[in-house]
């Protein structure tokens, strides 16, 4: 018998684990992913690649010098599923050095900081993302309008190599025409301009292709359909639960259709809103990090409804065009005092904790 | 055709559905196992004060003699399993994890086992009064069956203190791998009744629901046969969901309600009692037999025949293991009751007690537990928790020293259930935490109870101590002021005496 063999049961399990988990929510990424890297081609498939090798190598020093086993944290599937969730979020040819920086601001300072898996205060993937959209602006939202793989505007090898490793290759590649705002930039723009929001919705991408994924974006944002459906894959394996992607993209969706009709010349429309930028990404991958989100169902309704509310404020009233990554952000810093207030009830108590008492027949007499 | 009696039922929060694993022994019929060499009956097997033992070594005892007598309000006699003579009354390794010797009678049966003088019984225990058929239950030493060993008869007396109109027979066995109660069922559903009608006449109850879990439908219909003709007994099949067997929230899904915290379920007017022990008395009202045997399951992948067999207390394990073909693999856990609350046996020379309902022998593939990591706050245990609690946050108190902050989030309403452990994907042992907390509270309450009781009685000495300075003082005091006022009274005397003389003397003169 083993030396813990007097331990406590149970002296069965789920067979649930970590790296099971992250398996999982890493499954439901790959449709996204893949659509992305044909969308943007090479560069984006090298930026990917780059991000993950630097997530992992991060992880393992950081671990190394913790002195924790490096073997058995690495093979618990976070620090990829962090690179992953990060690389999806950048701009789909941003140089290497964007995606090792942000690697390192994930794994580093979002969270083996705080003391490693499960210990960290905010999601890693969205503190790179954050702290790379402030200190290199121009490099976080070069968009490039989709060059699908084998399509005319595909940049090849040379080209892609290129653009990824920009001054690696002396001979300069014609990049131009490739790059375009994403659809929540160019209406901030066109809005801060002074130009009718109908005028300015007139000249961007049809609605059905935000749904789709045709579009310009970050690597693994644009595709809508492809992101709800990871997530439901992650609703049905029961990694994540209906709460919060339903709170924040309900909040959202409901509070841009108040502001809609009520003023539909400076307020987007809920559908924009929904199918842009990383609202369904954030909702289902992002805001459901189960490290930095609330344990209680009533917990994670506020969270939910508190990231959808900040993604509104901040698309609409702030000079970021896009704000899921400092909502989460904002909600992850209130998830400690969500948890202390709203406890599930316990059995047997009423919601103060106090004993139930009957009154009624059959009770005490 | 199955029917049972429709009932509405509701929902309990949490819970978890383990593989149930009971095909090893459901189809097993229950068999006597040959009478071993020897039998070591603890004095407590129970809750409530060790029983007090009536023989000495050297004694030849009948069978259902009584061994040793109950000592106080919650407490249970136990009594000798066959004839055979006394070989000591000493410390033996308990049935319990810490295998700690305790005082228990070591019994050598003589193979003839004859029974003794039973207590007469009445041709029509429905006559006798409530309170005659729980002194008779007391008596025959039964307490609860299905592992909380509780005197079954201090369960029979709530109707005293409290309004009971309902009797719940609980046959959820949630437990994976446990058939003993199901068997029970299935193969002896009239006694069982009578058992259960016994007890619900005893506590004048109204109604009767025995509760079994949809997995046993053989078990179901064979109540539900029995207990046609009796239109107060429903026979109501439960979701399977681990812990339905949890008579807390057995009660809740039946009736709606949530037993108060720190309450019993009769402040709901419900009584719930076990399968095994319906059965226990049943025997004991109509033949007078006390509990000296019981149905066990003895199961697992690491023994070779899985069975449920009727054994005698005080049997040692390794005579079951032994009859059932021994083990086949190497053996990972020995595990006494099931899997999810079960605990860990140190040998299989333990003996079998009263609430022994399973012997469980796993493989190292039934009871791997992975390596532990840290808390990812996945929030699993949550939502698994039958009793609305946050695992995470009371086992990271407990991890923090801060034992009070994990009561003040509900330690103390867990049921051990395991349910969040068994859900962990970071393999916390999240139950084994609680446990620690709440011995550990125990035991600082005993020690703040010592010290409590200790100041008391120094500071009561104390104020003794002055109380009897200060009479002394006081005494001595008011003698003083006597002697004192003496002398003065004798100073005036002798000083009037001596004026007198004088006065004389002048007079004398003159």
């Amino acid at each position: 018998m083993s030396e813990e063999a007097f331990i406590s049961g149970p002296y069965n399990h789920s067979k649930a684990s970590i790296s099971k988990t992250m398996g999982l929510v890493m499954l439901a990424l790959v449709p996204a992913t893949v659509f992305g890297w044909y969308q943007f081609g090479l560069p984006t498939i090298f930026l990917f690649v780059i991000t993950i090798l630097t997530a992992l190598l991060a992880e393992a020093i950081a671990l190394k010098m913790a002195g924790k086993p490096v073997r058995t944290f690495l093979m618990d599937g976070s620090a990829i599923l962090t690179g992953w969730l990060l690389a999806m979020t950048l701009p789909p040819w941003a140089p290497w050095w964007i995606g090792v920086l942000g690697a390192f601001l994930a794994i580093i300072i979002g969270k083996q900081v705080f003391g490693g898996i499960g210990q960290n205060l905010f999601n890693p993937a969205m503190v790179a993302r954050v702290a790379l959209l402030i200190s290199f602006p121009l490099e976080m939202t070069l968009f490039t309008s989709p060059a699908p793989l084998y399509s005319q505007h595909s940049p090849d090898l040379m080209q892609s190599l290129a653009i990824t490793f920009p001054g690696l290759l002396t001979e300069a590649q014609s990049l131009d025409g490739y790059t375009g705002a994403t659809v929540l930039g160019y209406l901030k723009i066109e809005i801060g301009r002074g130009v009718d929001l109908q005028q300015a919705l007139g000249s961007t991408e049809p609605l059905w292709n935000t749904f789709w994924g045709n579009i310009g974006g970050s690597m693994g944002e644009t595709s809508a359909i492809l992101i709800l459906l990871g997530g439901l894959f992650l609703l049905y394996k029961r990694i994540i639960t209906w709460i919060i992607p339903v709170a924040m993209l309900g909040t959202l969706g409901g509070l841009a259709t108040i502001f809609h009709l009520v003023d539909p010349q400076t307020y987007i429309g809920p559908m924009t809103h929904l199918m842009s930028g990383a609202a369904i990404l954030g909702a289902f991958f992002i805001a459901t990090d189960l490290v930095t989100s609330p344990v209680s169902v009533r917990g994670q309704l506020v969270f939910g409804a508190g990231c959808g509310l900040l993604t509104f404020a901040i698309r609409t009233w702030t000079g970021y065009p896009e704000g899921v990554a400092f909502a989460v952000m904002l909600m992850n810093a209130c998830t400690p005092l969500i948890d202390h207030y709203l406890k599930p009830r316990i059995y047997g108590r009423d919601k103060k904790g106090q004993p139930l008492i009957y009154n009624e027949e059959g009770g005490k007499s | 055709m199955k029917i049972l009696d429709q009932m509405k039922l509701f929902k309990i929060r949490g819970g978890v559905h383990p593989e149930d694993c009971k095909n090893f022994a459901a189809e097993q019929g229950i068999v006597d196992l040959p009478m071993p060499p020897l039998l070591h009956i603890p004095l407590q097997q129970h809750i409530g004060a060790p029983a007090q033992p009536l023989v000495k070594r050297g004694d030849l005892v009948k069978k259902g003699q009584i061994l040793a007598r109950s000592q106080g309000l919650v407490s249970a006699p136990v009594h000798a399993p066959t004839s055979g003579r006394i070989m000591g009354i000493g410390g033996y390794p308990a049935h319990h994890a810490s295998g700690l010797l305790i005082r228990t009678i070591t019994l050598k049966p003589d193979e003839k086992d004859q029974w003794g003088k039973l207590p007469a019984v009445a041709s029509d225990p429905f006559q006798l009064l409530p309170q005659q058929i729980a002194q008779r239950v007391a008596d025959a030493g039964i307490v609860g069956m299905g592992g909380a060993t509780f005197p079954s008869a201090v369960k029979l007396n709530l109707r005293k203190r409290y309004h009971i109109d309902t009797l719940v027979i609980n046959g959820a066995e949630c437990e994976p791998y446990l058939t003993c109660d199901d068997r029970l069922m299935r193969e002896k559903p009239g006694d069982v009744l009578d058992g259960i009608q016994l007890m619900g006449h005893a506590l004048g109850v109204k109604s009767t629901i025995i509760a079994i879990e949809n997995n046993k439908p053989q078990a179901q219909n064979a109540m539900f046969n029995a207990a046609k003709d009796f239109p107060d007994v429903k026979v109501v099949g439960l979701p399977t969901r681990y812990p339905m067997g949890s008579e807390k929230h057995l009660v809740q899904t039946l009736t709606g309600k949530e037993t108060p915290a720190r309450g019993l379920t009769a402040d709901l007017g419900i009584v719930v009692h076990n399968v095994a022990t319906a059965l226990a008395v049943h025997e004991a009202l109509r033949f007078g037999n006390p509990l000296i045997s019981r149905v066990m399951t003895v199961s697992g992948q690491a023994i070779k025949k899985p069975a449920n067999i009727r054994v005698l207390i005080g049997t040692p394990l390794s005579h079951l293991v032994d009859f059932c073909g021994g083990f086949v693999s190497e053996l990972e856990r020995l595990i006494s009751g099931g899997p999810m609350m079960g605990q860990p046996l140190p040998s299989t020379r333990v003996p079998v007690i009263k609430g022994s309902n399973g012997l469980l022998a796993l493989t190292v593939d039934e009871a791997k537990s992975g390596e532990q990591m840290p808390c990812i706050r996945c929030a699993s245990c949550v939502q698994a928790c039958p009793c609305g609690l946050l695992p995470l946050e009371m086992a990271a108190n407990i991890k923090a020293g801060s034992l009070d902050a994990s009561v003040n989030i509900g330690l103390l309403d867990c049921i051990s259930c395991g349910s969040c452990a068994y859900v962990c994907p970071s393999h916390i042992p999240l139950v084994q935490y609680f446990n620690y907390a709440k011995g550990e509270l125990a035991s600082r309450q005993q020690v703040q109870h010592k010290q409590g009781e200790t100041k008391r009685l120094a500071e009561a000495r104390t104020a003794r101590m002055e109380a009897i300075k200060k009479a002394k003082r006081e005494a001595m005091l008011k003698r003083k002021e006597e002697m004192k006022r003496k002398k003065e009274q004798e100073a005036k005397k002798q000083k009037e005496q001596a004026e007198k003389q004088q006065e004389d003397k002048v007079e004398a003169s003159v």
